[in-house]
């Protein structure tokens, strides 16, 4: 019987991906293990073997096609004598994902709002072009321009030079750089990161790739006690000058350990700096700061941000500075709160908002320490009303800390109390439908949404 | 322990008398410390040096122009062999403004930039991995500097050690491990805690060359860090120096030591004091007179009487200190 071969998804995010190859022709016969196709990801191209022997009978998508869906056939496998049925199956190749730049601008412009760009980064000089990169891309210039510009930057972790990188930031930096700038370590993150912490006293600017934040854990003494707290204790004599990145918070599908927002935590320690960009223009310019940065700086990276594309100024030197929120568009009637992934939902809700005529106003807040509260009192004193949008657990979040400024410093602006939508309370499960779940959704913001707005 | 002195008799007064008042000022400094603690006017956790002269006053005879070094939280001892003032020290663990941390750090996290001293660290085994980053940052900037790691038979027991050994020897960084060996991690003895009975064997693993040092004879320390000193600045990587040696005194100044008895603890001063030592040799090889003696010990007590002084002196830090150096400035 003929079998359909599918697309297959090569990496726990992976949602589509480019057929670069095919290593068979119709009529071959193949065998178990074979190579049939080469697949690239987003983060690798990768060999895709065949399982089930038989005669490749169809290809159904030519080599080179783009955006083709994981699960989607790709061709068909036929037994010896039997022919290509008549009815093909039918290949879905997606629309690329829509970035969510653009669907900041479709709102943006629903709102008749002027182009956010202006808002804040209204140090651009006139006439600065914009070039479409990935969040991963962003984050590998940020690095690579430092390291072109100071001799004292240099990246260190788990798999970063000859790998490539995990997460593949850090492709071609072994190669322009070498290994005495671009260093793998063994899988010995309280070590390595305490060596680090050491090279930042001894005047170097490391920066150090966790391959997730989850395995940072095992280092959380050395960046706490070391790393956050030597300035304060030697009287201001040395400090660390030193970024922690990597990716943080929910993957997809990788279970409780391994999926885990840590803003809450590491903002809560005096002596870091933490930033969670969302966008890959805010990822390359709060990273070059970082860098340069003579603090400690946990730079909050995520996974499935990585392969998403966003408009990043073409310039030779561009820069966010640590500390200021971004208006992400204006409104009068609400105020939504959030970073990092937190914004997906934030401007998906933001966008049925507006359809429902709302006047939205979406702050991200892009560092959260020190977080920008005057962007968001300022906000809050003119649509009274807010709703705060993050990842992380509800206990003790970055929305709580959000909520409190605002009771103390906004009270008399509030018409309705400040929700934090969050994710919910429990490690995180493995199954799709649970894992859905227990992250925070757009139905949460619309909800707390219409909650404040007594809709 | 062991307990072969070196008995060198070509050795002259130039190369004693400045171990030998070394050592004493950091004694001298110590007492005075446990003194100013039963009196109220250091707080907190306070880690005396007193026994363990000889291993930092041995090491520092070797230690060149930037060479860096980096200990635990019984650290006094070795800001005053490095040459940082004993003020400054003293005022630290008063928590007065005079001290190297304004009053910020306390005993334990205390730091000189200006001599190469980064900590003074309070979390046992945590300044191994950053000893070895301080070496790593010499490596890369391409210069002949070594840095000196000190911890104890302990902290010898924490992961993190193991993880930096790899690394070390993996990457040939120019660090010297120093195991302090006073045979209690706190009130564990070495026999209780290690399943090794030469903590420094387990360098071997790693390939990492060392060896087991008497601590209670500065000379042998002295030359044991010499051998150590050349292997790292020749590009040869790591080296341990388990350095045995004894504290006299409790773990810290609230410490009954019930772990071990009193006559332990006099047998070790009465036969094997290191400052007792060089005394001995300074006299038997004729270097000096008891008068002379008596007038070091006279300078001696005035450093530390002048330390006492200033640490009672000096100033509490002002209460808006509590909210600077929490983040370094960018420099323009």
């Amino acid at each position: 019987m003929a079998v359909d071969i599918l697309m297959p998804a090569l990496s726990p995010t992976m949602e589509e991906g480019t057929l670069a190859k095919w290593l068979v022709a119709e009529g071959d016969t193949i065998k178990s293990g074979d190579i049939l196709a080469e697949i690239e990801t987003d983060k690798a191209t990768m060999e895709f073997e065949a399982v089930d022997e038989g005669i490749i009978g169809k290809l159904l998508v030519a080599e080179g096609t783009a955006s083709v869906s994981v699960n989607s056939p790709i061709a068909i496998l036929l037994e010896d004598g039997e022919e290509v049925p008549t009815i093909q199956a039918k290949t879905t190749v997606k629309d690329p994902i829509i970035a969510p730049n653009k669907q900041a601008t479709e709102l943006v412009s629903a709102l008749d709002a002027p182009p956010n760009e202006s808002l804040v980064d209204q140090n651009l000089p006139e006439g600065t072009k914009f070039k479409t990169q990935t969040v991963r891309e962003a984050i590998r210039e940020a690095m690579s321009e430092e390291m072109r510009l100071d001799e004292a930057v240099y990246l260190i972790g788990e798999e970063v030079a000859e790998y490539e990188g995990a997460y593949k930031i850090s492709q071609g930096m072994l190669d322009e750089f070498g290994s005495k700038r671009v260093i793998d370590t063994p899988i010995t993150e309280h070590g390595f990161t305490g060596i680090a912490v050491g090279a930042a006293f001894g005047g170097l600017k490391p920066v150090v790739e966790f391959m997730t934040f989850n395995f940072a854990m095992q280092a959380m003494d050395q960046i706490i006690n070391s790393a956050a707290k030597t300035l304060y204790m030697s009287g201001g004599q040395m400090g660390a000058p030193i970024v922690f990145r990597g990716p943080n918070g929910a993957a997809a599908r990788v279970g409780a350990q391994h999926s885990q927002d840590y803003a809450a935590w590491y903002s809560h320690i005096p002596g870091l700096k933490v930033v969670q960009p969302y966008s890959a223009a805010d990822a390359k310019g709060l990273l070059k700061s970082a860098i340069r940065d003579p603090n400690p700086v946990i730079f909050l990276e995520n996974e499935i941000l990585y392969g998403q594309s966003f408009e990043v100024p073409d310039l030779a030197d561009y820069t966010v500075p640590l500390g200021k929120a971004r208006v992400w568009c204006e409104g009068n009637d609400i105020t939504l709160v959030s970073f990092g992934i937190g914004m997906k939902y934030t401007l998906e809700a933001a966008e049925q908002l507006a359809e429902m005529g709302v006047s939205v106003e979406v702050v991200d807040l892009r560092s959260l320490r020190p977080l920008d509260t005057q962007t968001v009192i300022n906000s809050v004193k003119k649509t009274n009303r807010c709703v705060t949008i993050e990842e992380g657990y509800p206990v003790c979040s970055i929305g709580n800390y959000v909520s409190s400024v605002l009771m103390q410093q906004a009270f008399d602006y509030l018409d309705a109390p400040v929700i934090n939508c969050t994710g919910k309370d429990v490690p995180m499960p493995y199954a799709a439908n649970l894992e859905k779940l227990a992250l925070v959704t757009t139905e949460d913001v619309m909800a707390a949404a219409k909650s404040v707005l007594y809709r | 322990m062991a307990t072969k002195k070196t008995r060198k008799t070509n050795l002259s007064k130039d190369d004693l008398m400045p171990l030998y008042r070394r050592m004493l000022l950091i004694r001298r400094f110590e007492e005075k410390a446990g003194q100013l603690y039963g009196m109220g006017l250091i707080g907190g956790f306070c880690h005396l040096y007193i026994g363990q002269e000889a291993v930092v006053v041995g090491l520092e005879a070797v230690a060149e122009e930037g060479d860096k070094r980096v200990t635990s939280y019984r650290d006094h001892g070795h800001m005053l062999a490095c040459g940082m003032d004993a003020n400054g020290v003293m005022a630290e663990l008063t928590g007065r403004s005079g001290g190297y941390s304004k009053g910020k750090g306390g005993s334990m996290h205390m730091f000189s930039k200006e001599k190469h001293f980064y900590g003074g660290h309070g979390i046992v085994g945590a300044q191994v991995p950053i000893g070895a980053g301080l070496a790593f940052s010499d490596k890369y900037k391409g210069n002949t500097n070594v840095t000196f790691t000190y911890f104890g038979d302990g902290a010898a027991n924490q992961g993190q050690v193991y993880e930096t050994f790899n690394m070390a020897a993996l990457w040939d960084l120019p660090v010297i491990f120093v195991i302090e060996n006073n045979q209690y991690a706190m009130g564990t003895s070495q026999q209780r805690s290690t399943s090794s009975a030469e903590i420094y064997e387990r360098g071997q693993a790693f390939g990492i060359p060392g060896e087991a040092v008497d601590g209670m004879d500065v000379l042998a320390v002295k030359a044991a860090g010499q051998t150590a000193v050349n292997h790292c600045r020749s590009g040869q990587g790591p080296y341990i120096l388990e350095i045995k040696t004894y504290r006299y005194r409790g773990h810290s100044m609230s410490d009954p030591a019930k772990y071990r008895t009193r006559e332990e603890v006099q047998k070790v001063r009465e036969e094997k004091d290191a400052i007792q030592h060089v005394r001995d040799l300074l006299l038997t090889g004729k270097h000096c007179t008891e008068d002379d003696l008596k007038l070091v010990d006279k300078e001696i007590k005035a450093i530390v009487n002048q330390s006492a002084e200033f640490a009672k002196e000096s100033p509490e830090p002002a209460p808006d200190e509590l909210w600077t150096d929490i983040y370094a400035n960018l420099e323009a």
